[in-house]
């Protein structure tokens, strides 16, 4: 844990964008992407989050999940901005070929269209994937 | 250069902890660095010492416990992905009351921030998943 | 930036969003079931010629060996080994993988 102590008081301070492409509940990856997305903060690195294809589902409001057993993590995004994590892209065209409009989620999200999105990706330091 | 590798997915089911394992290979031959390599998801079932493929099949799990002790690497499982999954090392037994452990030689069970860390620290991080 | 790509094409959608979204200059690589998408004959050729000029296409030579597809490959489409996979991901400054 002395690394990230080190990391803090040393300042490197790096883009990060953690890239969603999977619904929720049907595997872990949205799960354990945002527990990743949470520790991140405390590397006070410059952090945002991409939403394309399915993963724009994470984002859904109204899930409820009783019935399934699995516990509904969908509050933890709006739980995001307490942690200074506010940048939240969602591909213009994997909302629209889905059906999904910014009425439809639960956060603020910024919408980019994919050559938007493909401009803040390339300027990434780390992309990480789910 | 320094590169970190992400390791996504678990042994067998899926091509992604061969082609990280063969990158690394390729990487330290090249003469990079490998700053670490990260298991994540399903990918902690890399590190049990528990499995026992077929004769004629390569042994993931050896594999990278060799490849880990030639080269000094940094070979670390997510602490809570391995505790969903059943992987643990002989401390991490103990403090749960579990009656065995199954972590393999060369692996060390560390939290989350170890991934993020590896980004900040690596020049590249590259993902193997599903 | 290098856009890397595990997944036939005629299964998973990560090819369409990569091509969709990787801009001219890129280069991507198909390793896994995405070598799938380097070859010729298949009803992918017309989509992976068409982003041809603008990106770098690359496939594992080794995926493609091991599938049976590497006399096959479509013209245009560099053939590496991981050691190759190695050097695009130090040549690029970050890579993206479509999993």
């Amino acid at each position: 844990m002395s690394d990230e102590m080190d990391m803090q008081e040393g300042g490197v301070v790096k883009q990060f964008m953690f890239v969603n492409r999977k619904a929720p509940y049907g595997t872990i990856y949205a799960l354990e992407g945002l527990e990743v997305v949470l520790i991140s903060a405390a590397f006070e690195q410059d952090v945002s989050m991409a939403f394309i294809d399915d993963g724009v589902y994470e984002l859904k409001k109204g899930q409820d999940t009783k019935a399934l057993g699995q516990k509904n993590f969908s509050p933890t995004y709006r739980a995001l901005e307490g942690y200074d994590i506010e940048k939240l892209y969602v591909e213009k065209e994997s909302m629209a070929v889905r059906g999904l409009t910014v009425e439809d989620f639960a956060v603020d999200v910024t919408v980019l269209d994919h050559a938007e999105m493909a401009a803040k990706m390339a300027e990434q330091d780390v992309l990480i994937s789910f | 250069m320094k590169i970190g590798v992400l390791v996504n997915e678990g042994p067998y089911t899926h091509e992604a902890s061969d082609s990280a394992y063969n990158f690394t290979k390729a990487a330290l031959e090249k003469g990079h660095e490998i700053y670490r390599v990260f298991f994540y998801h399903d990918g902690v079932n890399n590190a049990t010492r528990l499995t026992e493929p077929p004769r004629d099949d390569r042994n993931i799990v050896n594999r990278w416990s060799e490849l880990g002790k030639q080269h000094n690497l940094d070979l670390v499982v997510c602490i809570a992905a391995a505790q969903r999954r059943g992987v643990m090392d002989e401390n991490e037994a103990k403090r749960q009351g579990k009656d065995a452990h199954n972590l393999a030689e060369g692996f060390r069970i560390s939290g989350l921030g170890q991934l993020v860390e590896a980004g900040i620290q690596s020049d590249r991080l590259v993902t193997f998943g599903d | 930036m290098l856009h890397i790509v595990n997944k036939s094409p005629y299964e998973r959608n990560a090819l369409d969003s990569c091509l969709r979204i990787a801009t001219n200059g890129s280069a991507v690589l198909l390793i896994e079931d995405g070598v799938y998408a380097a070859v010729k004959g298949g009803s992918f050729e017309g989509k992976v010629q068409a982003a041809l000029p603008g990106l770098k296409i690359y496939a594992l030579g080794p995926d493609l060996s091991a599938r049976g597809m590497a006399d096959r490959v479509l013209d245009g489409v560099n053939v590496v080994d991981y050691g190759g996979f190695v050097d695009l991901v130090a040549e690029h400054s970050n890579c993206q993988s479509w999993l």
